[in-house]
């Protein structure tokens, strides 16, 4: 039998990459721009691992595809759909609106407008108030009177009891045909304020989510790619794609989590820091037995909170695509950045703007683009700009770092050229090969995974009950999401007593990982 | 003195406030949002010195009681927070001339502040722990001889239930089991007092000391400045918390959790890094931070304070907050004079939390 073959893609905001891995190795990469319609980059990509290793479109199982799409949508504040909001708590609830913590320019794109009615239920299952048809209808008319395109639904304690949200989405959409609904309880953990700000941000995600997706079908059509494709999630697990129409916002971190998850696997190393230099930005993180450490605080995505689990990551404006300029005597690079247009502004590539990636060529680190065209460059430029990206590079490394130690570190990234000596407080640089393309290989190994995050009450199922019934349901929808069922196991358990109450009120965090169902993909 | 809080300074305020927390009190960011909200369109709050308030001039605190995590999912109304303080009114048969903080540990902090922004009462700087305890008679308040009861309590649909007992141990058990049947968390008058009686027992200036620790933190991190030092150099500049000091700083190498009796209980073993290397500290919780030990020698101990902070940018975690592999600095306060007393330490020394080592002061410690 044929080993399996694997294609793994990311979609950044520079660069689209793909590899062809077959079971362990990796058998084929190659990195192409970014194109404006996201499809035909992904067509260049795939296109030319699939000849460069002679492999008929019909022996690939499966395509994983990572994105950074609808992070930097809305990072840029572009593309986004104005949203209304409907809250079911009241009266609880009212002291804090929606959106009231937003950046107000995204706020100003975003929100369409605010419905706050009856409803909502308290930790234990009780209801705050009934849900009242007419109210979710009244809303609906204002909504459609705005014309607004998408709607968040939230309740209070919908983790614990969902019923009143899918009752007012039922209601909504007969009310409001053509218009897409997301629920809170559906892609957001306890805590209302942030899982409230996750739905509005899918919403607004909505329209563009569908053509996205869309593309990247048109794409694999275009190849004669027939195997199914997935796209990446935060925790570096796979979707399917129609779910990432619907909750695009579960794709959120998939980037940085794919590159540290490539990074372990081409380095071979569980507890390092990885440092990813793009394009644009250069993300440092710390791997913790091959898994991305968490960041411990509420996460800020563009400015709003979440509660999503993401990768403690520092981001700096450092990479290939940096602009390099000299002001008041002092050499700059980045935090602005040509982006995906560095093939065409970048000198190597004959374009008039100076880049931290003609200072690597210049100084020998890279063969890129055409070295002639940077040969006249003023030594000293090119010195003074090498030591601040090395500056650059040395501050995040010591920012991340906690303890004072020497510490060793991965070099993943396009733009891991710019590194061209050894950096105070790291022990060793490891450059693994396909470094260049480790998220692409970060989302063709990745697993399959279902969570469950719920209040449970002890005194009422007792503890072995409940807990057992966390990991049932977490093992259930790691399989409904396509992991094989041998290979599913539980991977975090979590168990939070809520303080002051009675009947053993616990809130349960489980989650359950396995490899993708060969059978689905073969 | 008296100053306007307004929106500026909220953030401050709510980081102060997890601070002076200690692991517990909830997070008080929602309480943050609940004061901005309050504070919107120019609205302020005057913090008032207590010498201000006259002897009969009535005073009350204001507080919510209940489950942290309940509060993260059931945001007040606001009504409830009208209603607590008109009952006490009705009951008492005048009007409230101030507000008063209960507890200056996390989102009761900001609470009176809220409330005041939206009856336009002035809020006076202090309150009755000096930092964040579990149970409601743990207060200078209770200490110095001020009833709790009666204690008036309101939930989202602004019903109030007032209990009228003057004895706080029957009045907490009442009390708990009325939270429950109002859904996990109520709004809460309680300990209504005179003036005199305000200036006796409050724990004095802590609303401004929360304000400063948080802008201390703020401005380091602008700087780029090492935030420990600002928070140690601010602290010694005060007159109740200049004993303080770093206990130690490394990573969280194990994190056992149980609930018993509704308290979220357990401890934290934290592995040394940079000068701590090799040494191990391990605190014992419940819902705030007990006690820090090395081995067996105590570093710092209740009502003393002990806050763990994220050693690279001193945001202060909660116990709810804790996770394996977390780097952490411990900092040590001395708790304010009037909390160290036999009858202070009584109510919320190492004993009543069943710890078996008498109260040392911090500075007589390591």
């Amino acid at each position: 039998m044929p080993e399996l073959l694997r294609i793994g893609v990311d979609v950044g905001g520079t660069n689209t990459d793909a590899v062809l891995l077959g079971g362990c190795t990796v058998l084929a990469s190659h990195k192409a721009p970014t194109t404006p319609d996201v499809g035909s980059g992904i067509v260049a990509a795939i296109d030319d691992v699939l000849r460069c290793t002679a492999t008929p479109a019909a022996a690939v199982g499966a395509v994983m595809i990572g994105t950074t799409h609808f992070t930097n949508a809305l990072i840029e504040a572009r593309n986004l759909c104005r949203v209304g909001v409907l809250g079911l708590g009241a009266p609880a609830s009212l002291a804090v609106p929606p959106l009231v913590d937003w950046p107000a320019a995204l706020r100003a794109v975003v929100h369409g407008h605010t419905a706050i009615v009856a409803g909502g239920f308290n930790y234990d299952g009780r209801p705050i108030a009934p849900l009242h048809p007419d109210e979710v209808r009244r809303a609906a008319r204002e909504f459609a009177a705005r014309g607004l395109e998408a709607v968040a639904v939230s309740s209070v304690f919908a983790p614990v009891n969902p019923a009143q949200e899918d009752e007012a989405a039922r209601i909504l959409q007969q009310e409001l045909p053509g218009v897409d609904v997301t629920q809170s309880a559906r892609i957001g953990r306890i805590g209302l304020i942030e899982r409230e700000n996750a739905a509005v941000l899918n919403a607004a995600l909505l329209p563009m989510a569908g053509r996205v997706v869309g593309s990247f079908r048109r794409a694999l059509a275009n190849l004669g790619l027939r195997a199914p494709f997935f796209v990446s999630q935060n925790d570096g697990t796979l979707l399917d794609p129609d779910v990432v129409t619907r909750y695009p916002v579960l794709t959120f971190a998939s980037g940085p989590t794919n590159s540290m998850r490539g990074a372990a696997f081409l380095s071979g190393r569980q507890d390092t820091l990885v440092m990813d230099i793009g394009g644009t930005t250069t993300d440092v993180g710390v791997l913790v037995q091959g898994f991305p450490r968490e960041s411990s605080v509420a996460v800020n995505i563009g400015g709003v909170r979440t509660n999503f689990r993401m990768p403690d990551l520092l981001s700096i404006g450092l990479g290939g695509g940096s602009r390099v300029v000299v002001a008041d005597g002092r050499v700059r690079v980045g935090p602005d950045s040509v982006g995906f247009r560095i093939t065409e502004e970048a000198l190597v590539f004959g374009g008039r703007t100076l880049t931290a990636t003609d200072i690597a060529v210049a100084a020998g680190q890279a063969e890129i683009g055409d070295r002639g065209r940077v040969a006249g460059l003023d030594r000293r430029l090119v010195a003074a700009a090498l030591d601040e990206i090395h500056r650059l590079a040395e501050e995040a490394v010591d920012r991340m770092k906690t303890s004072a130690t020497a510490v060793p570190l991965v070099l993943v990234g396009g733009g891991s050229v710019l590194i061209g000596r050894e950096l105070t407080g790291v022990s060793a640089v490891t450059v693994p090969a396909h470094a260049g393309v480790a998220n692409a290989i970060g989302a063709a190994i990745a697993q399959v995974s279902g969570a469950v995050d719920r209040v449970y009450s002890y005194e009422a199922l007792g503890r072995d009950a409940a807990l057992a019934r966390a990991r049932e349901e977490a093992l259930s929808r790691a399989v409904a999401a396509g992991a094989s069922a041998g290979s599913v196991e539980i991977t975090e358990v979590e168990e939070l007593p809520l303080q002051y109450l009675p009947g053993q009120a616990v809130r349960i965090r489980v989650k359950a990982v396995g490899d993708l169902a060969l059978e689905r993909a073969a | 003195m008296s100053m306007r809080i307004g929106l500026e300074h909220v953030e401050d305020l709510a980081r102060g406030a997890a601070i002076l927390g200690t692991g517990g009190g909830g997070d008080p960011y929602l309480g943050g949002l609940m004061l901005r909200q309050a504070l919107q369109d120019g609205r302020t709050v005057e913090l008032i010195d207590v010498e201000a308030l006259a002897v009969d001039d009535f005073v009350v605190p204001f507080a919510m009681m209940g489950a942290p995590t309940v509060l993260l999912e059931k945001i007040p109304s606001g009504a409830e927070m009208l209603a607590a303080l008109r009952t006490t009114e009705r009951f008492a048969g005048r009007p409230v001339r101030a507000l008063l903080c209960a507890e200056i540990g996390g989102v009761n902090a900001l609470l009176p502040l809220v409330l005041g922004a939206r009856c336009g009462l002035p809020v006076v700087d202090g309150d009755g722990m000096g930092r964040a305890f579990p149970q409601l008679q743990m207060t200078t308040y209770h200490i110095c001889g001020v009833p709790a009861g009666p204690m008036v309590m309101a939930d989202e649909h602004a019903s109030t239930v007032l209990i009228d007992t003057r004895e706080a141990a029957e009045l907490e058990r009442l009390a708990r089991n009325m939270v429950v049947a109002m859904g996990g968390s109520s709004s809460v008058c309680l300990y209504a007092m005179d003036g005199g009686a305000a200036q006796r027992s409050l724990v004095r200036g802590t609303i401004s000391l929360a304000l400063g620790l948080g802008r201390v933190v703020r401005e380091a991190r602008r700087g780029s400045s090492d935030p420990f030092a600002a928070l140690l150099a601010y602290l010694r500049g005060t007159e109740y918390y200049q004993h303080c000091r770093i206990l130690f700083a490394g990573k969280v190498a194990d994190l056992l959790r149980e609930t018993a009796g509704g308290w979220a209980q357990g401890r934290v073993v934290v592995e040394g890094l940079g000068s701590w290397a090799g040494r191990s500290v391990t605190v014992q919780f419940q819902n705030e931070h007990l006690v820090a030990r090395e081995g067996e020698r105590v570093l710092a101990i209740v009502p003393d304070l002990i806050a763990l902070l994220d050693s690279a940018t001193a945001e202060p975690i909660t116990t709810d907050g804790l996770k394996y592999g977390q780097r952490i600095t411990m900092l040590g306060i001395s708790a304010a004079p009037i909390m160290r007393t036999p009858a202070a330490l009584a109510v919320f020394g190492p004993a009543a939390f069943g710890l078996a080592d008498p109260f040392t002061p911090l500075e007589q410690l390591g």
